[in-house]
């Protein structure tokens, strides 16, 4: 069966489709962070180094990893709207914006949080720490450049450009523990496995995908605001059950 | 372990419960303006359609 995926390339039909997959990606993640939570403070033994303060790892990493491949996301669909001109792209790169600055501000913050009993500092000019601050306020530039153009497909198109050449930052920050000498360490997780416990797996595992899921069903939320905003003037909006009440 | 030993964490307490609850925080809020936008969102369609009504 072949599936015409240009199909859900229109926003009109893309708004209903959002709105059937919402409640299942909202209920997944729900799910997932209970249990998450769930191993990260009863499952999951103390660490031998770090005492309990190793526990802001399970909410450190996942919304670490969340903000930069929210990024590339973001990056790639701005890319698409402006290389193709599909408005649905673009669409989705404004939807996803909010969601990548408030997990890279996550980021920083439990980083803080943890840096502060573990290194003695909130904060150091590392290039991890630095390179993840400049990844923030790419987001942050962003929305305020498509915010400051008045006419939506002009503020697509720059926001598109900043968004595409902001994301060399990405690999900085992925490569950046292996590149210079940082304070922070190295990744735990890696491609070829890990020397975790079974249990901080778990932990960590579900937690990234209670996190991927929560950015998905809120994106989805936002994305069918966004549509109606910008389609208001279409005839299939005025058709829209909700909105004939 | 008792409930007050459970929320000390070793006296890493604050550190993991201020991480722990600022991202609860962020995500309520989000919810809560995600859904805000939505129903003011609504709310325009149906003043333009009321005002395209009048005319």
């Amino acid at each position: 069966m072949a599936i015409n995926w240009f199909k859900y390339s229109a926003p009109s039909t893309f708004y209903g489709l959002a709105g059937r997959l919402l409640p299942w990606f909202a209920w997944s993640s729900a799910i997932l962070f209970a249990v998450g939570l769930y191993i990260s403070f009863f499952v999951a033994p103390m660490d031998a180094q770090q005492s309990e303060a190793y526990r802001i790892m399970f909410i450190h990493v996942p919304t670490s990893i969340l903000s930069m491949f929210i990024y590339l996301v973001m990056a790639g669909y701005a890319a698409l709207g402006l290389i193709f001109n599909t408005r649905l792209s673009s669409m989705m790169a404004s939807a996803l914006a909010p969601t990548g600055a408030l997990f890279a501000f996550i980021s920083l913050w439990t980083g803080a949080m943890w840096g502060k009993p573990m290194w003695g500092a909130w904060w150091v000019w590392d290039a991890r720490l630095t390179s993840e601050l400049i990844l923030f306020f790419l987001y942050l530039g962003f929305i305020s450049l498509h915010a400051s153009i008045d006419d939506p497909r002009r503020a697509d198109r720059a926001g598109a450009l900043l968004a595409i050449v902001g994301s060399v930052n990405v690999p900085i920050i992925y490569f950046s523990v292996k590149w210079w000498n940082t304070l922070h360490q190295g990744s735990t997780i890696k491609f070829s496995g890990t020397s975790m416990h079974i249990a901080m797996q778990q932990a960590m595992y579900s937690m990234i995908a209670a996190c991927w899921l929560y950015a998905i069903a809120v994106t989805l939320m936002r994305v069918r605001s966004i549509i109606l905003e910008r389609e208001r003037n279409a005839q299939w909006v005025s058709e829209l059950a909700e909105v004939r009440l | 372990m008792s409930l007050s030993e459970f929320f000390a964490m070793k006296g890493y307490g604050f550190y993991i419960w201020g991480s722990y609850g600022l991202a609860l925080l962020i995500f309520v809020v989000e919810i809560a303006l995600v859904r805000h936008r939505r129903t003011i969102a609504l709310q325009q369609l149906r003043l333009l359609r009321d005002a395209g009504e009048e005319e």
